[in-house]
């Protein structure tokens, strides 16, 4: 722990990257295999199961260190983070331990099977031999929700330094199935074959298009083709199985039984990169739809006959067994062309958007919200399939998003790197001489805007609900956001999708912010 | 009568006709301390301890209207008592005590209880009344020993030279600055400050207290001239481009927020330390208990928490909003008034 701890320190320490990726490889020369093992699981967000009630938790700590619940619950509400809390809280140590990472979880997984009153005692133990740092990891470990400041890319490099592999190599090794229970660190990072069936490659991502598109030059050197609004997947057959991946790394092919047909398409060895899609009668249906799906554990006959959903393809990373990411995209795209022309309704090919200009590019691009798309997505002709986030060969070029001006009605501190300072904010919009509250929103502000909006929101209470501050109703931000629907859940009978913070209009009164009319008008505008 | 009322202008004693750190001009002001949101500009006469005077005088610009008694001398104003007493905050800083008719209230002003090694260390004083701060009156908030602390920065100015790296720490540039001077080894290199922090450290070396030797920063310097070299300077200047003739530098920030993970993190710096010029939660109890007082207000900081807390402890208690901010302005820019005034170190 002592190891994992200092790792965890001298991260959180730094914002820079070298020094991130030496602290990573000095722990993976230090630290023995199962640890290393689970250090990897942990950064790529995979962690034990939760064995002990947060919340109880909160009350083994607080009677600890003598404080009484509700003062505990105040300071959890400052601090933003309950295993933080917890170490704060609690008396200095007695006693010191050497037990590593990897005994450490093995302790937290056997708490499974026990009683409240055994968990209890055996937590106490262990909160009473770690120092406060220690300590913070150890309930981190427990309650899950682990940041750690370090993208999946960094830990690749740094990985990639210590075993002498190469990145792309070790990227593509990490993704999917595997487990730190049941695997082992020779075997996952070093070993030559793939063991696992149902790896996955790991997705490339575009960044927003910042500049002029003009200056992509020449756009025969380009295919342009719609960004789809749904869950960017990946389909794997191979061995006549089967495998449905999402970007977030979960295995989901229970979820869509419609792609089943998969295997009948396609031979084994072939892995496709495509969206999944809501689809009836030829045309994607708008991303609500397929929320209703999302998250269900079992899928009724109506929910499947209503929103059946669709594969669209964008790109082939296996065939015949083989990687062809380094194929060019060209190459890449004719093969899935065929792959995709049995013509069925569930893979489709994803259509490209042929034009002889950058202008008429622009005007297609106009249409993107009829057809439910978010804009255009640029890919360079003869680009190689690369690996998470990257500059240059493809760009996404979306369409700028609706906006409204509406009123902040209350505020709620933040967590992690916003803890204590009230960032999430929710807003309302005029229906008559009543504000209604809509939606919620917290990113978009810059540092200096948070600090100030905090300051006034600590001035301008005029209620205290725990975390929640109701205030005065004064200031006026333009809330942009990608899409809106209908719905009962909300108050307001909308619901927006991706609302965000566009900019804060010191140059509004409240009076001037907009009205839930002009809201059900972008509604019905565009449905 | 209540021998102190709080109203919109500050803590105001009636019989004598005097307040105690207002936030707005009045006739008469007992200041415990110079720190910009206790000792304000626009009062007719002002009352501080012998050595919390210079401080005062420069930044507010006074000559005549500002008095002195020194500590635990006893003024009479119109029949009241009043006394200054170390509240161990910053050099000169006070707490003050007020008796009539033999009650006896007491006014924290900003205190600590740790040892800095160069402000008079806190005096515990009876009373029947005590208005406390309660900036860091959460249980979350517990000090390290200072010594800690202060290896831990020597530690990281040490690495810091070793990887050929400037060290910037910054702190409030009245009595933080000079803390950070005080303790930290300056066997181990040069310390230079900023302007803002040179100033303070003058008058303050005028009255008698002695620090080790540092350096102002000048607009002509080189970055070979910091090399391994501490640099102090105040809050404002993080973040500004000030620093950019320090680069490669590491940033490290001292302040009691920076005991929270999320506070330490937001600011972008590389380290934080947890060093701070007011009471933590143990202290904040135990100099309460000290007092004696039955009736205890609370100032700035967690005060409804902290109020209810004490309530719960059978401590009678009440809030009191004032316009003290407390070590606010060591995470929020733009506060430290000394900084903001002094351009000719911005090159």
């Amino acid at each position: 722990m002592k190891f994992f701890t200092e790792l965890f320190t001298s991260l959180d320490q730094t914002t820079k990257t070298l020094d991130k990726i030496k602290a990573l490889v000095t722990y993976f020369e230090n630290a023995n295999d199962r640890d290393k093992l689970w250090a990897i699981a942990l950064l790529s967000h995979r962690r034990p199961k939760r064995s002990v009630n947060a919340t109880l938790l909160g009350l083994w700590a607080s009677e600890v260190a003598g404080l009484p619940p509700w003062l505990f619950e105040e300071s959890h509400h400052v601090v933003g983070d309950l295993a933080e809390t917890i170490s704060l809280v609690l008396p200095p140590p007695d006693e010191t331990s050497s037990q590593t990472l990897s005994e450490w979880i093995e302790f937290i997984k056997s708490l499974e099977p026990l009683t409240v009153d055994q968990k209890k005692e055996k937590i106490l133990w262990a909160w009473q031999r770690l120092e406060p740092m220690q300590r913070f990891v150890f309930n981190k470990l427990i309650t899950g929700g682990f940041r750690i400041g370090v993208s999946q890319q960094l830990m690749v490099k740094a990985l990639s330094k210590h075993a002498e592999v190469k990145e792309n190599v070790i990227a593509h090794r990490l993704m999917g199935n595997w487990s730190p229970e049941s695997g082992n660190f020779q075997e996952l990072v070093l070993s030559e074959d793939s063991l696992d069936l149902s790896r996955p490659y790991p997705f490339y991502l575009a960044y927003a298009l910042d500049s002029e598109v003009s200056a992509l030059g020449n756009i025969e050197d380009w295919q342009a083709e719609w960004k789809w609004d749904g869950i960017r997947g990946q389909v794997i057959v191979r061995k006549r199985e089967l495998f449905v991946w999402s970007r977030g790394e979960e295995l989901v092919t229970d979820k869509y039984p419609e792609f089943v047909v998969m295997l009948d398409l396609l031979p084994d060895g072939t892995a496709i990169d495509g969206e999944i899609l809501p689809f009836k009668n030829d045309l994607p249906l708008s991303f609500n739809k397929l929320q209703t799906r999302i998250g269900r554990k079992v899928l009724s006959q109506k929910q499947l006959k209503e929103v059946p959903v669709a594969f669209v393809a964008y790109d082939l990373l296996e065939w015949q067994g083989n990687d062809v990411r380094e194929w060019p995209l060209e190459q890449r795209r004719a093969q899935l062309a065929q792959l995709c022309a049995a013509g069925s309704s569930v893979l489709r090919l994803s259509p490209t958007v042929t034009v002889d200009s950058w202008e008429r590019l622009a005007e297609e691009r106009m249409r993107a919200r009829e057809l439910f798309s978010e804009g255009i997505m640029l890919k360079r002709k003869d680009s190689t399939y690369r690996d998470g986030r990257r500059r240059g060969d493809w760009w996404k070029w979306k369409i700028d998003p609706f906006t409204i001006d509406a009123v902040m009605i209350y505020a709620m501190s933040g967590h992690g790197r916003r803890a204590n300072l009230y960032t999430d904010y929710t807003f309302a919009v005029w229906k008559g001489d009543q504000l209604v509250p809509f939606t919620k929103a917290y990113s978009g502000l810059t540092d200096e805007e948070i600090r100030a909006v905090d300051r006034w929101v600590k001035q301008n209470t005029i209620e205290k609900f725990g975390p929640v501050r109701s205030v005065k109703p004064q200031l006026v931000f333009e809330i942009a956001f990608e899409g809106i629907a209908r719905s009962t859940r909300h108050k307001s009978g909308i619901a927006l999708r991706f609302p965000r913070i566009n900019r804060w209009r010191k140059d509004k009164p409240i009076h001037e912010a907009n009205t839930l009319e002009d809201l059900v008008k972008v509604l019905e505008s565009n449905s | 009568m209540s021998l102190l009322e709080f109203n919109d202008r500050g803590i105001y004693c009636r019989k004598a006709d005097v307040y105690l750190d207002p936030w707005k001009p009045v006739k008469r002001a007992l200041i415990t301390h110079g720190h910009a949101d206790h000792a304000r500009w626009g009062h007719e006469k002002y009352l501080c301890t012998e050595s919390a005077a210079p401080v005062i005088r420069h930044r507010l610009q006074l000559s005549n209207q500002l008095q002195t008694l020194p500590y635990g001398q006893t003024i009479d104003i119109n029949g009241v008592h009043f006394s200054f007493h170390p509240a161990g905050h910053i050099p000169g800083s006070a707490q003050i005590r007020v008796e009539c008719n033999g009650e006896i209230w007491v006014f924290s002003g900003d205190y600590k209880l740790q040892q800095d090694n160069f402000s008079e260390p806190f005096e515990p004083v009876k009373c029947h009344v005590f208005i406390s701060e309660s900036t860091f009156g959460l249980p979350i908030y517990r000090w390290r020993s200072p010594e800690e602390i202060f290896s831990e920065i020597n530690r990281w100015w040490k690495k810091n030279q070793e990887d050929g790296k400037v060290s910037v720490i910054s702190g409030y540039s009245l009595g933080k600055a000079q803390r950070i001077l005080q303790n930290v080894d300056a066997a181990l290199g040069n310390i230079f400050v900023h302007g803002a922090v040179d100033n303070i450290t003058s008058i303050l070396r005028a009255q008698n207290i002695s620090l080790p030797g540092t350096i102002r920063v000048l607009p002509d310097m080189k970055r070979r001239d910091f090399e391994g070299a501490l640099v102090i300077c105040p809050p404002s200047a993080v973040g500004s481009p000030w620093l950019r003739r320090f680069d490669p530098y590491s940033l490290g920030i001292a302040s009691g927020w920076m005991n929270l993970r999320g506070a330490r993190r937001r600011r972008g710096a590389d380290r934080g330390f947890v060093l701070s010029d007011h009471a933590d939660w143990n202290d904040l109890n135990g100099a309460i208990r000290e007092t004696g007082a039955s009736r205890v207000y609370i100032t700035h900081g967690y005060s409804e928490i902290f109020a209810k807390w004490l309530a719960e402890n059978g401590i009678e208690s009440g809030i009191v909003k004032t316009q003290y901010e407390g070590e606010l302005s060591e995470i929020i820019e733009g506060t430290d008034p000394e900084a903001n005034n002094t351009t000719e170190t911005v090159a």
